[in-house]
């Protein structure tokens, strides 16, 4: 049952952003995901579902902004003047930024229905839905409340190392149960590049995560390097996409992206 | 309009009544001091350390003479591969689990309890129960430091081991990143909240040494971990750099305080198990 008129109507591509394991760079990934599609001419939208660490506010610089309500929701907050990116966090709905969200399942569960089914996005191109680490209620509350509106799939990140690689190939797992389709797999922090010698070093590791794309038979996306000026870009909530075109990790997430929009291209023909 | 004495009983009444639903702390039969590990953000090293130090506290500590460690990490267990250990726990005569046993550190982990490859998609009930059988539901035997390594987050998991269990401290660990430090307040928050001392905080991955040219990169940024615990009135316990010794030794289940104790990273982790040490209340007798 899909309601004639709802709030995801004119979202084109939903894609979720998983990884079993937390601090792999979900949250950036789905941020470089959306600057990068925004630089191909897409209007995105992230829904961040981590109600317990919401880092996406951030990553933009508007951690500050205020929520308004219209008719239909949410309004999500936009970025900048250009309204090509909106966002919806919690961050957003707490008072103070560092305030704690320590609830219990079913609180949660709550509001990521009214997340889902009660932000203003508009029109969409892409929805990106930034998840926590795990396979919890948020995920399964996110899912559930997604089905309706067909979304295209996930990308799962990971780190080359064996302990992440063990909790994103539960994850797997998790989207074969759900019904969920795995568009690829992201090994970030693959390689560090000493920006005086160049000499690489593995500090995470390498391979793990192009090892168990070939293994699940699921396609692999691409493997990002550590990046300071990604890094730092982060933190200061700029445009790596528009300002760091020469840095490191720049080729690997645009070519993300690409394969992303290749992929929607493919469905729709 | 009520008076100043009416207001303070109402209040009184009030915290009385939403009390009675909160479960009651009851120590773990046979453990004298719990010491948590938690950070709020995932993959910022609480696994690693966790393991690490509670080696620690049992090789440098002469009066202690066993040591437990915990992974309440039920959807993404990482103390198995750390430690290497695999297989189902064998159950006691009392219908107890038998805690899986490497370094002298008696173990117990969710991982022990599903396959490898099965994901725990359970909803946050099933989780509080099995938490509850992995912190009551253990033949922990006596053990003189309980360690329990928290998974990421402020949520069912971590309510449910505050609230359960008397703790003798809480240990915070972040890498300099903002997105990590705005997660550590809120853990440093929550166990305000329900009371859990907060011994101090850890900084990770706080700088990385090219091995070819030496070159220092701060790859996560710098001192945010400093300035956090400056803000909060916090202790910083130590810094621990970055380190492929560090991964490697993890990713082979030997973890690097016992395969190179000579190393930086080694020596980095030895300072802060001391320093926590010294701010734990002494032990009951």
């Amino acid at each position: 049952f899909l309601p004639e008129r709802s709030n995801l109507t004119g979202v084109r591509h939903i894609l979720l952003v998983l990884s079993g394991k937390g601090g792999v760079g979900k949250s950036t990934i789905s941020t470089e995901l959306a600057l990068s599609l925004r630089h191909s001419g897409k209007k995105v939208g992230i829904l961040d579902v981590d109600l317990c660490g919401p880092s996406i506010p951030r990553m933009f610089r508007v951690q500050d902004n205020d929520v308004h309500q219209c008719d239909s929701g949410w309004v999500p907050v936009f970025v900048d003047q250009d309204k090509s990116i909106s966002l919806m966090s919690i961050g957003f709905l707490l008072e103070k930024p560092d305030d704690a969200v320590v609830w219990r399942g079913p609180k949660k569960n709550a509001l990521i229905k009214q997340f889902v089914a009660d932000v203003a996005w508009g029109d969409l191109d892409f929805l990106i839905v930034d998840t926590p680490p795990g396979t919890s209620d948020e995920h399964i509350s996110t899912v559930e409340a997604l089905r309706p509106y067909k979304p295209l799939g996930a990308v799962l990140v990971t780190t080359p190392q064996a302990v992440s690689v063990g909790d994103v190939r539960r994850e797997l797992t998790f989207c074969k149960k759900m019904g969920l389709r795995v568009l690829g797999i992201v090994e970030n922090m693959s390689g560090f590049v000493c920006p005086h010698c160049s000499e690489c070093t593995n500090i995470f590791s390498k391979g793990g995560g192009e090892e168990l794309a070939k293994h699940a038979g699921v396609p692999f996306l691409g493997c990002v390097p550590l990046d300071p000026q990604l890094s730092q870009s982060l933190e200061e909530g700029r445009d790596f996409i528009q300002e760091f075109p020469k840095s490191s990790a720049f080729p690997a997430l645009t070519h993300i992206a690409q394969q992303i929009l290749d992929g929607t291209s493919q469905r729709s023909s | 309009q009520s008076s100043g004495s009416g207001d303070e009983a109402l209040r009184d009444r009030r915290a009385r009544i939403l009390s009675r639903g909160l479960p009651k702390q009851k120590p773990i039969e046979g453990v004298k001091q719990v010491v948590v590990l938690a950070s709020g953000k995932g993959g910022v090293g609480k696994s690693t350390a966790a393991d690490i130090l509670t080696y620690f506290f049992l090789l440098f500590l002469t009066q202690t003479k066993e040591v437990g460690l915990l992974d309440a990490d039920v959807y993404g267990p990482s103390i198995p591969k750390m430690m290497n250990l695999k297989g189902n726990p064998e159950l006691t005569l009392k219908n107890l689990m038998r805690p899986l046993k490497n370094y002298g550190i008696a173990c117990m982990s969710m991982g022990f309890l599903i396959e490898e490859t099965a994901p725990v998609v359970w909803r946050g009930l099933m989780v509080m129960s099995a938490v509850e059988k992995l912190l009551r539901q253990v033949d922990w035997g006596q053990l003189d430091y309980l360690v329990i390594d928290m998974p990421p987050g402020t949520g069912d998991v971590q309510l449910s081991v505050s609230q359960n269990i008397p703790i003798a401290g809480a240990v915070i660990i972040s890498t300099p990143q903002d997105v990590a430090l705005l997660d550590a307040r809120k853990a440093a928050e929550m166990f305000r909240k329900v009371h859990v001392p907060v011994l101090g905080l850890i900084q990770n991955m706080s700088v990385f040494q090219c091995p070819k040219c030496k070159h220092e990169t701060h790859i996560f940024g710098a001192d945010g971990v400093r300035d956090l615990a400056k803000t909060l009135g916090l202790d910083i316990l130590g810094d621990i750099p970055l380190h492929v010794n560090i991964r490697e030794t993890c990713d082979s289940g030997q973890p690097v305080v016992i395969s190179q104790p000579q190393s930086d990273a080694a020596k980095a982790y030895l300072k802060i198990a001391m320093e926590i040490v010294r701010r734990l209340p002494v032990p009951p007798a």
